[in-house]
C-alpha cells in the first residue's frame, strides 16, 4: 500500500548485498508478507488467489501437453487422443489442462461479481479495475483459440462462426476474415497460428496480472464496507500469516470441486461433438461455444432485427462485443459515492437482477432461439390445396383426422394438398434473450448512472474496525464457497 | 422489490434446473437392465464382457468400421481386456499376438525393394482398418461412411458416466423388429417398406428409405417420411446402418448364450474400455487425491482458526 513503510530488515550479508542492488527480496517481502490487508475480507475476496492458482495449472499443464501435441489438421485429433492413452499421466493433464479451462472462468466469474458488487471499480481503483477487464479479454481469446486445438467438430465449426462475425464489419470485414484464418477458409495453417498465439497468450495474462496485483497495492484492496483503510494498526492484518492461510483454505476448497470434476465427469463440461474428428464438410446440428461463452452468444443471436442501415447480423457483433466494451467505461457509468451495495438497498436489487440475468442468458445461448419456452396455445394443423382450376386455399384444423378427412377430400376432387404445423405463438427463447440483453445493457448505461444520483445509501461504518467490531456475528452472512 | 427479489431467485433457480434439458430428436438411451458394472466412482469394467464385447467388433463391427485410434497391444495393457499380469510387457502377451497375426495389413514401411508388402499385423500395429480411405468405405456402403468407432462412446451424449455406451447399446437393440416392417405399394404399384405406429398420439405410418433403417434412438428427422400427424412425428431417425446382432450373430468362446441385448451390452462395454481405456486408472485414482486434499483443507481450516483468534473481523 502506498505510504506504508518497508518493513523489511535483511539478515545475512547477502541479504545486504542483494537489497541494495535489486531489492528483489524486499518487493516480495512487502507485497506478500507484510502487506496490510483489511481485516474484513470475506470469501469471496479469496477468489483472487484461486485465480492465480487457475493461471500456473494451465500454464504447467499446457506446457507439458504442448510436448506431446502436433498442430496439424491430419495428425491433431490423434495426438490428443495418443496424449490420454500412451503418455504417462497424459490423461490426467489433459482433463485438468480442460476442465481447468472451465474452472478459471467460473472463479473469474465470480470474482468480477464480487467487484461489481462491492463496487471494487470505483475511485481510486479503476486501472485496477481496466487491467482485469483486458485480463478477461485475453482469458476468452485464449480459451477461443484452446478451443481449436483439439481439431473436433465443435473447434472447427464454433471458429467458423466467431471469425465469421468479423465478417460483419464492413468494408475491412473480408480482410479482416482472411488474415485471421491465413488463408480463404479454416485449414491447416489457421490450426498453427492458433497454436502458436495460443502458446503466446497465457503469457500475457501473466504480464497483465502483475500489473493488477501492482495496481491493487497501491490504494491496497477494496473490502466489504467499501471504506477505505484510515488506521492501519487498527483496519489492516499483515497479509501473511493471516490471509495467506485464509486464501490457502479457500483455493483448497475450490480443488476439491475441481479434481471432482477431473476425476468423476472430465467430460461434461465439454461438448460430446469434440470427440468427432474435425470435417468440413459435415455441419453439427447445434454450434454452441462452451457454456462461459455462452451468455455473449446468446446477446449476438438475440439481435434479429436491422437499425437503420446497420444490418442485424452486424449490430449483433457491435452488442456482443458492446456488452464487454461496456464493463471497460463502469467506473464511470457508476455516479454513486459509496462503493459496497451493502449500504446501496436499492442496487442491490438490481444487482441480484444483473446476476439472474446473466445465468438466463446462459441458458438462452444454450437452447435454440426459436423453441418456446411458455407456450400460448396448442399448435394446429394447416392444409394447404390448390384445385384444378388454380385456386389456392388454407383451412385449419385442430384434430389430424379432421384434417386428413379433408386433405383426402381434396386430393379425390384432384387438387393437390397438404398437411403442415401452425405453430401457435409463444414466449421463445429469442424473446428472453432480447429481454435480458436490454436489462444487461440498461443496468450499465440507464440504472447505474441513474441510482447514483438518486438512491439513498444506508449509513456507512466510519471505519473497518468499528464495522468489525459493531457486529458482532459479521454485517452481512459470510457465504460458504 | 422483495417480490422483485424472488422472481429473479426463482428464474435463476429455473434456468440452473432447465438447461439440463436434453435437445429432442432421438429417444433418450438407457443402460441395460441390470446397469454398467464401470459405472459411479467405484466403478469396475466387467473383463469378462470387455473380452465378448472385442469378439462382437473383430466378427461383426470390424468389417465396416474401423477403430484407427487402437493399437493391439492395448488389449494386453494394465487395465485392458486381455491383460496378464505374467507378460507386463503387452508386446509378448500370446493372446494379444495372436489377435494380431490373425489380421493382415499393408505395411506402413517398403520392403526391400521399395514395395509396400501385406504382413501379418504385431501387437504395436493399429487395429486393421477395413478400407483404405472414406472414399472406398463409401464405395462399399451406399455412399454412407461407417465411423470410426475409438471414441465413439465419448462422441455421444452429454459426457456424463455411461453416455456413450448407453446410446451404443440402445441403438444396437433398439431397431423395430422384422415382424413390425409392412410392405404396401404405392399408387404406381412400386413396393416400399413402412412402420404402423399405433400408440398414443404417434398414430400413422413411418415409410423406410430403400437403403436406409429407422432406429428411434439414432438422432435425425423422420418428418419427410411420416404419414399421420405432423405435431407427434417419431422420435429417431434413419441410418444406413440394418440392425446387425442377430440372435446368435456371434458363438461366444465363454459359453454366453448370444442375444441380442447381451452382445450390445457387450459391444458398448467394449467401446466404453475402449474410448477411455484409462477411466478405471482415473477413477481409482480420484479417491487418494480427494482424500488428502479434503485432510489438507481440515488442517488448514484449524490453522485458520488458530491465526485469526484473536483478530475480530
Amino acid at each position: 500500500m502506498s505510504g506504508h513503510e518497508s518493513t523489511y530488515t535483511p539478515n545475512s550479508g547477502f541479504e545486504k548485498w542483494l537489497d541494495s542492488r535489486l531489492p528483489i527480496v524486499r518487493l516480495a517481502h512487502d507485497s506478500f508478507v507484510d502487506f496490510p490487508t483489511p481485516k474484513n475480507l470475506n470469501y469471496w475476496y479469496t477468489f483472487g488467489g484461486i485465480l492465480a492458482v487457475c493461471l500456473a495449472i494451465q500454464i504447467i499443464t499446457g506446457i507439458v501437453l504442448a510436448m506431446h501435441y502436433t498442430a496439424t489438421v491430419d495428425e491433431a485429433f490423434a495426438s490428443v487422443e495418443r496424449i490420454m492413452r500412451d503418455v504417462p499421466f497424459g490423461w490426467l493433464l489433459r482433463y485438468v489442462h480442460a476442465v481447468g479451462a472451465s474452472m478459471f472462468f467460473l472463479a473469474v466469474y465470480v470474482h468480477m461479481f464480487r467487484g461489481l458488487y462491492y463496487g471494487s471499480y470505483k475511485a481510486p481503483r479503476e486501472v485496477l479495475w481496466l487491467l482485469g477487464c483486458v485480463i478477461f479479454l485475453l482469458m476468452m481469446a485464449t480459451a477461443f483459440l484452446g478451443y481449436m486445438l483439439p481439431w473436433g467438430q465443435m473447434s472447427l465449426h464454433g471458429a467458423n462462426v466467431i471469425i465469421g462475425l468479423f465478417g460483419a464489419i464492413p468494408l475491412v470485414g473480408e480482410g479482416i476474415q482472411t488474415w485471421l484464418m491465413g488463408g480463404p477458409s479454416i485449414g491447416n495453417q489457421t490450426l498453427q497460428r492458433f497454436f502458436s498465439l495460443h502458446y503466446l497468450l497465457p503469457f500475457m495474462i501473466a504480464g497483465v496480472v502483475i500489473l493488477h496485483i501492482w495496481a491493487l497495492h497501491v490504494p491496497g484492496n477494496n473490502n466489504p464496507t467499501g471504506v477505505e483503510v484510515k488506521d492501519v494498526e487498527k483496519d489492516t492484518v499483515p497479509f501473511h500469516p493471516y490471509y495467506t492461510v485464509k486464501d490457502g483454505f479457500a483455493i483448497v476448497l475450490f480443488l476439491i470441486i475441481f479434481a471432482g470434476f477431473v476425476f468423476y465427469a472430465p467430460n461434461v463440461l465439454g461438448h460430446a461433438d469434440n470427440y468427432i474428428e474435425a470435417n468440413p464438410l459435415v455441419t453439427p446440428a447445434h454450434i454452441v461455444p462452451e457454456w462461459y461463452l455462452l451468455p455473449f452468444y446468446a446477446i449476438l443471436r438475440a439481435i434479429t432485427f436491422d437499425i437503420g442501415p446497420i444490418q442485424a447480423k452486424l449490430l449483433g457483433v457491435i452488442f456482443m462485443f458492446g456488452s464487454i466494451a461496456v464493463l471497460f467505461a463502469l467506473p464511470w457509468l457508476d455516479t454513486s459515492k459509496v462503493k459496497s451495495m451493502r449500504y446501496r438497498p436499492v442496487a442491490k436489487q438490481f444487482f441480484l437482477g444483473f446476476v439472474a440475468a446473466a445465468l438466463l442468458l446462459g441458458w438462452c445461448g444454450a437452447s435454440n432461439p426459436d423453441d418456446p419456452i411458455i407456450p400460448l396455445g396448442e399448435d394446429k394443423l394447416q392444409v394447404s390445396y390448390t384445385t384444378e382450376a388454380g385456386v389456392d386455399g388454407v383451412a385449419v384444423f385442430e384434430a389430424y383426422d379432421d384434417a386428413a378427412a379433408f386433405r383426402s377430400e381434396k386430393l379425390a376432387e384432384g387438387s393437390t394438398a397438404s398437411i403442415a404445423i401452425k405453430k401457435a405463438s409463444a414466449f421463445r427463447f429469442i424473446h428472453l434473450a432480447q429481454i435480458l440483453t436490454a436489462y444487461y445493457f440498461a443496468y450499465f448505461l440507464i440504472i447505474l448512472p441513474y441510482l447514483g444520483l438518486r438512491e439513498t445509501p444506508k449509513d456507512e461504518p466510519d471505519a473497518i474496525h468499528k464495522a468489525v467490531l459493531g457486529s458482532a456475528h459479521g454485517a452481512a452472512a459470510v457465504p460458504a464457497e | 422489490m422483495k417480490l422483485y427479489r424472488l422472481l429473479s431467485a426463482g428464474l435463476g433457480a429455473l434456468a440452473l434446473t432447465l438447461s439440463a434439458q436434453a435437445a429432442g430428436g432421438a429417444k433418450h438411451p438407457h443402460p441395460p437392465k441390470e446397469g454398467w458394472a464401470f459405472a459411479g466412482p467405484l466403478g469396475e469394467f466387467d473383463m469378462a464382457s470387455v473380452q465378448r464385447g472385442y469378439q462382437v467388433y473383430r466378427e461383426v463391427c470390424s468389417s465396416c468400421h474401423s477403430m484407427k485410434l487402437l493399437s493391439y497391444r492395448n488389449l494386453g495393457e494394465p487395465g485392458g481386456p486381455f491383460y496378464d499380469s505374467e507378460y507386463p510387457n503387452a508386446n509378448d502377451n500370446p493372446l494379444v499376438k495372436q489377435f494380431a497375426m490373425e489380421d493382415e495389413i499393408l505395411s506402413e514401411t517398403p520392403d526391400e525393394y521399395g514395395d509396400y508388402q501385406y504382413r501379418p499385423a504385431r501387437p504395436s500395429d493399429a487395429f486393421r482398418s477395413p478400407y483404405p480411405n472414406e472414399q472406398a468405405a463409401r464405395a462399399a456402403n451406399g455412399g454412407a461412411y461407417p465411423p470410426d468407432l475409438s471414441v465413439i462412446t465419448k462422441a455421444r451424449g452429454h459426457g456424463a458416466d455411461g453416455d456413450g455406451a448407453n446410446y451404443v447399446y440402445s441403438l444396437l437393440s433398439g431397431y423395430p423388429g422384422f415382424d413390425e416392417l409392412q410392405f404396401g405399394e404405392d399408387a404406381d404399384g412400386e413396393p416400399f417398406d413402412y412402420y404402423q405406429f399405433d400408440h398414443g398420439d404417434e398414430k400413422g405410418r413411418l415409410v423406410q428409405p430403400i437403403g436406409q433403417y429407422y432406429n428411434p434412438y439414432m438422432a435425425g428427422d423422420v418428418s419427410a417420411y411420416w404419414d399421420g400427424d405432423p405435431r407427434h412425428t417419431p422420435k429417431g431417425g434413419f441410418l444406413a446402418m440394418g440392425p446387425q446382432l442377430m440372435p446368435g450373430r456371434v458363438e461366444y468362446m465363454d459359453g454366453t448364450e448370444a442375444t441380442v441385448e447381451q452382445m450390445a451390452t457387450d459391444i458398448a462395454q467394449f467401446l466404453q474400455w475402449a474410448g477411455d481405456p484409462k477411466q478405471i486408472a482415473r477413477k481409482s485414482l480420484a479417491l487418494p487425491a480427494l482424500i488428502y486434499l479434503v485432510i489438507l483443507a481440515i488442517l488448514l481450516w484449524f490453522s485458520y482458526q488458530r491465526i485469526w483468534r484473536k483478530i475480530g473481523h
